[in-house]
């Protein structure tokens, strides 16, 4: 993570430059394609032509977790695929988000039982739940927004802290 | 939560070929996250080469116990489960469900419902074949079909907002009819859509039937014979584009089916291109019910009125102790069911979607077993995948249609 | 009952013994675990019920015996039949010959009932779990496994909930 590492905490004399640093990540944040189950496909719907995700930066969805950098954890996650979603999100490199999308990621949804994780925070750090079972397009693209803003007001900081 | 453990191939001796313990071929992994495997499914891929020598599927990475949670909840409360089992499809897992239960109870349907219920049964039907035909072009490369297809989703996906309120987890048929009755607005937005409708499947046509690139691809490809598919158990479109016609809605109709005027497209060669031939002409037939059933709709109730099973409106329970009583039990209880089981089966999009439903004399199903058509579908194809490329598995998977959700429950 | 099906039920009861109930037009045969194969083999074979629709079984807990009731529930196209064969099976890692060689749709089915309920069936090519984890302890749908319930998160246990619940660390 170069910029970060060199610079650190410098104050406000680094104040335009992660303005423009921000900016660069939040227009132009792909996400992984991880959709697993009901919630996968409205994902898709808001990726195609009536609620366009494109818009937003998102023109096209990675395969691989090493280009990507916003994991959208769309459908229920079960304790057999627990262990792959954990690689999947340390593959990523830094700075990356993730959002919850749809009730059973967020607190494991209508299946309160012994084959669900009941919330993927068990298992990946959560920025942004969105809620719904599913979600409609609308309320995904109010999440990535919510990303955005959350992208755009960081700072060196956060960063620093987290790397000495 | 358990690590990821490591395994030789001799796990799985008894499944690939010698070739792969001396190590001449390879074991590739197609692992849970992958854009061509339609949702969470694991393939170990044996190849020589590009060629692949056998293929095991690796299912349960979306398991969700719905069994044993419908288990614990009431009937009227297990439904809601229903919905999320073949996400493209909810509509059609709740008819396959309230279906066992009206056998079940005894339970009649008024005529109005029943209608209902096939015009929205079909409109999904219609709405599968889109996402399937979609993926089905995005996978062999064609992007702008899935663009298409899910602009003709939207509109479906509003007919049944209409009705119900939720786009796609309705939960709108319920035991004894469905759940209130549809607005003014319906039969417009219905007629409205198949009037735009049968253009748009022939505009898709146009972009692939004739294509000289989609039928190389897609020609001789994947052929499944009907006597395999028979004893492997596969059922709906790929049954039917080996020759064999079976479909639920003509061979044991239900819902008033026999009253309908469709055909059941089948098809001989039992290839790639079959089965794609088979689903569109399935999206003709659909509209054509649809139609009729809308000319047809008959006034009335929507809900049978034996209260000892269905719900009484809000205004009775204010003037009537029974309803008032009625209500207390259903809600606080639910309805007890007899000590005996049924199975009833429906025609969904991939095939026969059955529901097994046994009672205990109590108000909680003591074993609900879905049977759903992309499990058995699942298991031929590691028959009719050997000896083909890896690029020709991703066609024929998407061309079996298959749901995880469906498979893994 | 069918006028078809009522020869075939017949053949059955007379050769085999088997009891027989009808539920709501269906029809249920009873067939004890040592006779299963001759009576699926009969049918594929001879009846032409191609098709297993399904294969599932119900676990009676507390009632052991029988305990488990494993559920064949066969398909005619060529009559346009159907028909549910169930086999009383008991004990705790209860054993029955495997169907796969008449039906292969039974070899995936017989998995799922391995890794559910834990019965066994012998002669099967591949025996392992299907549906869950390899190293997963019990069967899930026996009845006394538990649910595996997770306490809701109201305001007046908020905190322990929160807890207990295990959070992903970075």
């Amino acid at each position: 993570m170069g910029v970060e590492q060199k610079l650190g905490n410098m104050g406000v004399v680094t104040t335009t430059l992660e303005n423009t640093v921000n900016w660069a990540r939040a227009n132009a944040m792909w996400p992984m394609l991880f959709g697993l189950a009901c919630c996968a496909i409205e994902m898709m719907s808001a990726q195609a032509s009536h609620y366009d995700m494109s818009r937003f930066g998102m023109e096209l969805m990675r395969a691989s977790p090493r280009q990507s950098d916003l994991m959208i954890v769309a459908g229920r996650v079960s304790k057999k695929m627990g262990p792959v979603l954990r690689r999947l999100y340390d593959q990523m490199p830094e700075p990356k988000w993730v959002i919850a999308m749809g009730d059973c990621a967020s607190c494991g949804g209508v299946f309160n039982n012994y084959a669900i994780y009941q919330g993927v925070d068990e298992v990946v750090p959560v920025d942004v739940y969105v809620a719904g079972c599913p979600p409609r397009p609308e309320a995904l693209i109010h999440g990535v927004m919510t990303i955005h803003n959350m992208v755009k007001g960081e700072s060196f900081k956060q960063y620093a802290e987290k790397y000495k | 939560m358990s690590q990821i453990e490591e395994v030789s191939v001799a796990k799985f001796k008894h499944l690939v070929s010698e070739r792969a313990l001396t190590g001449e071929t390879m074991l590739l992994n197609m692992g849970p996250q992958h854009p061509s495997t339609h949702g969470v499914l694991r393939l170990l891929l044996e190849l020589d080469g590009e060629i692949i020598v056998s293929c095991i599927p690796d299912v349960g990475f979306l398991h969700t116990g719905i069994e044993k949670n419908m288990e614990a909840k009431t009937y009227q409360k297990a439904e809601v489960m229903t919905d999320r089992l073949d996400y493209m499809n909810p509509l059609g897992n709740n008819l396959a469900y309230v279906m066992a239960v009206e056998k079940l109870v005894d339970l009649d349907v008024p005529a109005r419902a029943q209608d209902l219920r096939v015009i929205l049964t079909e409109l999904q039907r219609i709405s599968s074949h889109l996402v399937w035909l979609g993926t089905s072009g995005l996978d062999l490369g064609a992007m702008s079909m899935f663009l298409y297809c899910f602009r003709e989703r939207e509109l479906i996906l509003d007919i049944f907002e209409l009705v119900s309120g939720q786009r796609m987890m309705t939960t709108y048929f319920r035991p004894g009819g469905v759940w209130r009755d549809v607005p003014v607005e319906f039969e417009k937005a219905v007629r409205d859509f198949v009037k735009v409708f049968s253009k748009r499947v022939d505009e898709y046509e146009t972009l692939l039937t004739k294509n000289p690139l989609f039928l190389d691809r897609t020609m001789t490809l994947g052929r499944l014979d009907a006597a395999l598919a028979l004893s492997f158990g596969v059922t709906g479109p790929p049954l039917r584009a080996s020759g064999v016609e079976w479909d639920l809605r003509k061979t044991r109709p239900y819902m008033g089916y026999e009253q309908y005027d469709f055909n059941v497209p089948t098809r001989k060669e039992g290839d790639v291109y079959a089965r794609y031939l088979v689903r569109v002409q399935e999206m003709r037939e659909s509209l054509k019910i649809v139609e009729q059933a809308l000319n047809k709709l008959p006034l009335g109730p929507v809900r049978s009125d034996n209260r000892k099973f269905v719900p009484p409106p809000r205004s009775e329970i204010g003037v009537s102790m029974e309803a008032l009583i009625h209500h207390f039990k259903l809600w606080t209880e639910g309805f007890p069911a007899p000590k005996a089981s049924v199975y009833s089966a429906v025609e969904s999009p991939r095939g026969e979607l059955g529901v097994f439903l046994e009672g205990d004399g109590g108000p909680k199903p003591l074993r609900v077993h879905m049977r759903t058509p992309s499990f058995d579908n699942l298991a031929v194809l590691s028959q009719i995948v050997k000896g083909c490329l890896v690029a020709d598995l991703v066609a024929i998977l998407s061309s079996i249609d298959i749901v995880l959700g469906d498979i893994d429950r | 009952m069918d006028k078809k099906l009522e020869p075939i039920v017949k053949a059955v009861q007379d050769k085999f013994g088997s009891t027989v109930e009808e539920f709501r037009n269906e029809v249920h045969m009873l067939v004890k675990p040592e006779q299963i194969m001759a009576v699926l083999t009969l049918l594929h074979d001879e009846q032409h019920f191609e098709l297993l629709s399904t294969m599932t079984a119900v676990d009676y807990y507390p009632q052991s015996a029988p305990r488990f009731h494993v559920i064949y529930q066969l398909t005619s196209l060529a009559k346009n039949l159907s028909l549910q064969v169930r086999v009383p099976v008991s004990g705790d890692i209860p054993k029955l010959p495997t169907a796969s060689g008449v039906y292969n749709a039974a070899n995936w089915r017989e998995r799922e009932l391995l890794d559910m309920f834990g019965i066994e069936f012998e002669g099967h090519p591949d025996p392992r779990r299907i549906l869950l984890p390899e190293d997963t302890v019990g069967h899930p749908l026996r009845r006394d496994y538990p649910l595996g319930y997770e306490e809701p998160q109201f305001t007046f246990n908020f905190e322990e909930v929160d807890l207990g619940k295990p959070y992903a660390k970075e």
